[in-house]
């Protein structure tokens, strides 16, 4: 890495690279493509949650004018899943449906209108099988099975881990809190709908176009699903109009288009409606969750009981990684001696949930941040204080032996209490308006891929020729986050040209070199460490070719503005062109490669490969609300959040994230929730979308967007490009719990669930009001089979990172060295 | 069926779009997106729900922004439309283009479109309009990505552009 430490790009607040595009329209997203002979293919899917398919007639649709092709499940004998472990779905359901929307058919022809006109053509018979609505319900009934496979019954995982001796860690505790939490499932939302086109070129291989955030997996998983040779396929991520881990998995539709391309010979498109992608889904787990804390007077915490039962929906999609997530990352914010964690997730007869921003962390963090705004209250002790009393040590080990390297939550948590006026607003505003501060962390980039490999994560090629072009290959997906703008804005800093003068190739599998996508906040991290290492390698070479011609030695020559110039005589020097020109004389054609693999991670436990990440994002947030007694109606007049991003790329865009983060926080705070009912007897019965649409799926308008103020507190980590670290997500995480945590300030009701709705406070206040307990939440958590757990010793407990063979007691004294300390 | 195929008989109809007029044939039950869209090929008017609940589609007729999910193409002979690829002058961005670019008002840019017409219908009408004004003006654009803040900050730094050039 280059050693300057004035920087000429990085740090600057700028127009992105790819501003100019999106703001002329000429962006082209998935369904922007539009290619000769296209034709439209639309999907037959299912009224039924969970049925059997009988017979599927085809023949009137067939022969609809303008229909050129009707596929069902017979076309697609191979079963696909994202993750290795779930090759649960198929792309169009051969014998049985698990939730309503799941595809049966599909039809392709001239136009979307007659595409449409022949579905309805279609005749399915189905015979209905019982229906799994709930976890409940999926773990009373293991019969009507909704896969065959998974852990048992309609349990998909289920697991158990424990760190140290958690229940003696409760004993010897001064209190033990026991709290239920909810979170309601809620969804992405991309304001595009999900489109692919796919096409078969003139040496008969298929190029795929689509709405992906992942097009390396969904490369691979594509030619598996398809038995196509995946070196004749290529995958082409087009800009994503938002993502938020909504485009991540391979979807039923990018297959039937590739297999329809394939059969016909010509191009075809699909762009789901937006009731479809409500049931496309993959979005936020529903998770119930059991939190068992043990805390000593002053606010530590000895251990803690983490219980999460996952509602998964029809199929597995990232879930074996989801339930992992609803735990894994609880210690990496506070100090944790002793940790057990417990996770199952259940198969149930609704749209697959999958990776939602902070996939599967939100949920537990919204539990955690909200308990120790109780523990705060009943030790009468300052929540800030409290947290800032026990935040985890730099370069340190966690419980669950991930490694954290720098982290910067106290300044996080110092900041916000500061511009916000803390010490003077909380528990000091008048009845009815209120404070609430909680943290988050995140990591920057999942430290295994989706598949077990030993390759880079992110590859990095670059192009230089002689007309001073500069040219960056990478996998690297533009999802709106800015990734060109990043990955331009690294080669540029290190060439010492501007971030314009870099020209970006990303997201195509059949140019770019692989980087596995633009998911778990990985991008920034792990792209621009393999971007640096091609600059470096390229930067040398130039620098090289200066020297020589300007008869000096490389390590004199600085490369900044466009030039090449000494160190110490700034006049003396000549421009990046002929740099490029002198250099491509003595080398032949300049280009290199870069890539990135995450450090090895310490934990040697199986299962313990979900969790580690080359660094850590902290954040901590303080919002104010004003609750309407009458009403229940929560209004937030202002946030204040401060970020740890080790270092800002481009300050611009890093706002934007932050802001993002806080409007979608806000959201599934108060009203974003993917609900579910009962149709009329009379119409079916069938357990259906409550509301697939825009328009009743409530998310913030701008009417409802509060002030935020953002600070970034940048200490640059060593693992990170430049230090700087992701933010994406992180920002995310605070949002929910200080909200839950400012009602309660306001007006003295706790809502131990989101989306925190005006009917639950009301309900809540009606409590208050009679002398009861003033809570709306969670009042039971069911009896659920979780196995015995592995144990794996601590770090400070003499472990080694392995699990022991059985469960290991820790010595007395260990216990105690760690609650006093 | 007789009825279906006459619905679908295109009908020749001439659209004035970003002050040029064009003669373009079409099924009747088009909408003026799909016209725009996949007629014409001016895709850079976005759509996300086609049911006028997200705001994406929003161009402005007749000087006043309106979903183009919503309004038949046939309706609009002889109405001015104006999408964003008449927004830039030439190779010049239109000050509140450049603003948006600068100031992080896009993201993604998928909703980038719709907010840009809606917001240039506002400024010409009010050249200063406040922050609430502006707040009222977009709420029926939804965007996912910025959490407006740095819309609101674009469309007034665009507005004082606008001020500065008209001066």
């Amino acid at each position: 890495m280059s050693t300057r430490k004035r920087f000429d790009v990085v740090g600057k607040p700028r127009r992105r690279v790819d501003g100019r595009s999106k703001v002329t329209g000429l962006t082209k997203f998935a369904d922007d493509v539009v290619l000769p002979r296209m034709l439209h293919a639309k999907m037959l899917r299912s009224p039924h949650p969970h049925a059997r398919i009988d017979a599927i007639d085809v023949s009137r649709a067939e022969q609809h004018p303008g229909v050129h092709l009707v596929l069902t499940g017979r076309d697609f004998p191979v079963s696909f899943g994202i993750m290795p472990v779930s090759q649960d779905e198929f792309p169009l359901a051969p014998e049985r449906v698990r939730y309503v929307g799941d595809p049966v058919a599909a039809v392709i022809a001239k136009d979307e209108q007659t595409a449409s006109e022949a579905l309805d053509l279609i005749e399915v018979k189905y015979t209905p099988l019982q229906t799994i609505a709930t976890p409940e319900e999926a773990l009373a009934h293991p019969e009507a099975r909704i896969h065959e496979y998974g852990e048992h019954g309609n349990i998909h995982r289920i697991q158990a881990y424990e760190f140290g001796d958690v229940e003696e860690a409760l004993a010897k505790s001064d209190h033990v809190f026991e709290d239920l939490f909810f979170f309601q499932g809620n969804t992405h939302l991309p304001i595009e709908q999900h489109a692919s086109v796919a096409a078969v070129d003139g040496e008969g291989k298929l190029t795929l176009w689509s709405s992906t955030q992942v097009p390396h997996y969904i490369h691979r998983a594509l030619a598996r699903a398809l038995q196509v040779n995946a070196a004749h396929i290529r995958v082409i991520a087009c800009p994503n109009g938002g993502g938020f881990g909504g485009k991540c998995d391979l979807h039923n539709h990018e297959i039937v288009v590739s297999r329809a391309a394939m059969r016909l010979g010509r191009p075809v498109k699909i762009c789901l409606t937006r009731e479809e992608v409500f049931y496309m889904h993959r979005g936020r787990h529903p998770v119930l969750m059991k939190f068992r804390t043990g805390v000593m007077n002053d606010g530590k915490i000895t251990g803690m009981h983490l219980q999460t039962l996952l509602d998964g929906g029809g199929y597995g999609s990232y879930g074996a990684a989801s339930t992992f997530y609803t735990g894994v990352l609880q210690p990496v914010s506070y100090e944790l001696p002793r940790f057990k964690f417990d996770a199952c997730r259940t198969f149930t007869n609704k749209p697959p949930c999958g990776p939602k921003r902070g996939h599967g962390t939100p949920q537990p963090r919204f539990g955690q941040e909200v308990q120790l705004d109780k523990i705060a209250e009943k030790l009468r002790i300052d929540p800030a204080e409290l947290r800032l009393n026990m935040v985890a040590k730099p370069n340190s080990l966690t419980a669950n032996w991930l490694r954290i390297g720098s982290i910067g939550l106290a300044e996080c948590i110092r900041r916000v209490v500061d511009i916000s006026g803390w010490k003077d607003k909380h528990r000091k505003l008048p009845e009815g308006r209120g404070l609430g501060l909680a943290c988050g962390a995140y990591m920057s980039g999942a430290g295994l891929p989706i598949y077990w490999n030993k390759m880079p994560h992110s590859g990095v090629q670059l192009l230089l020729d002689r007309s001073g072009q500069v040219t960056v290959f990478c996998g690297a997906t533009e999802i709106g986050q800015g990734s060109d703008d990043v990955l331009a804005a690294i080669v540029a800093e290190v060439l010492g040209i501007d971030a314009f003068d870099v020209r970006c190739v990303t997201g195509d599998t059949g140019l770019t070199p692989i980087d596995l996508g633009s998911y778990s906040s990985r991008v920034t991290v792990m792209m621009g460490n393999a971007a640096i290492q091609a600059a470096e390698r390229l930067r040398e070479v130039l620098a090289e070719a200066a020297a020589e011609h300007l008869e000096v030695s490389p390590e004199r020559i600085v490369l900044a503005q466009g030039r090449a110039f000494l160190a110490e005589d700034p006049g003396r020097g000549i421009s990046f062109r002929e740099t490029v020109e002198l250099a491509e004389a003595k080398h032949g054609t300049l280009g290199s490669v870069g890539s990135y693999s995450p450090p090895r991670a310490p934990a040697r436990y199986k299962g313990g490969g979900v969790g580690p990440s080359p660094a850590y994002s902290y954040t901590a947030c303080v919002v104010e609300v004003a609750v309407d007694a009458a009403t229940g109606w929560i209004t937030v007049p202002r946030v204040w959040i401060a970020h740890d991003i080790g270092r800002a790329i481009n300050p611009v865009s890093v706002r934007g994230q932050v802001e993002g983060s806080v409007y979608m926080g806000l959201g599934e705070a108060l009203m974003e929730e993917q609900v579910f009912r009962r149709l009329p007897p009379k119409l079916s019965g069938a357990l259906v979308h409550k509301i697939p649409s825009l328009l009743e799926y409530k998310s913030l308008t701008s009417l409802d967007m509060p002030e935020v103020e953002t600070v970034l507190i940048e200490d640059p980590d060593p693992n990170c490009p430049f230090g700087a670290k992701e933010v994406g997500q992180g920002p995310l995480l605070p949002v929910m719990p200080a909200v839950a945590n400012a009602v309660w300030d306001a007006v003295g009701v706790r809502i131990d669930e989101v989306p925190i709705t005006p009917d639950k406070v009301l309900r809540a206040l009606e409590r208050k009001a009679k002398g009861e307990n003033p809570r709306v939440g969670p009042e039971s958590f069911p009896a659920v089979p979780y196995p015995e757990p592995i144990c794996v010793a601590p770090p400070w407990e003499g472990g080694d990172g392995n699990a022991s063979k059985e469960k290991r007691k820790a010595p007395a004294r260990k216990l105690e060295g760690m609650a006093a300390s | 069926m007789n009825a279906v195929v006459e619905a679908r008989r295109n009908v020749r109809v001439t659209l004035r779009v970003n002050g040029e007029q064009t003669e373009v044939l079409f099924a009747p039950y088009k909408t003026l997106l799909e016209v725009l869209r996949e007629e014409m090929n001016l895709t850079g008017t976005k759509h996300g729900c086609e049911l006028g609940e997200c705001g994406a589609c929003a161009v402005l007729l007749d000087g006043v922004p309106v979903l183009s999910c919503l309004v038949l193409a046939i309706e609009c002979e002889g109405r001015s439309i104006e999408t964003v690829e008449g927004l830039a002058r030439g190779s010049e961005l239109h000050p509140l283009q450049a603003a948006f670019a600068d100031l992080g008002g896009t993201q993604c840019g998928y909703c980038t479109p719709g907010i840009l017409m809606t917001a240039k219908a506002l400024l010409d009408k009010e050249p200063d309009p406040g922050r609430e004004r502006i707040r009222e003006a977009i709420s029926g654009n939804l965007c996912r990505c910025t959490g407006y803040l740095q819309i609101y900050e674009s469309i007034e730094e665009g507005a004082r552009r606008m001020r500065e050039e008209a001066k």
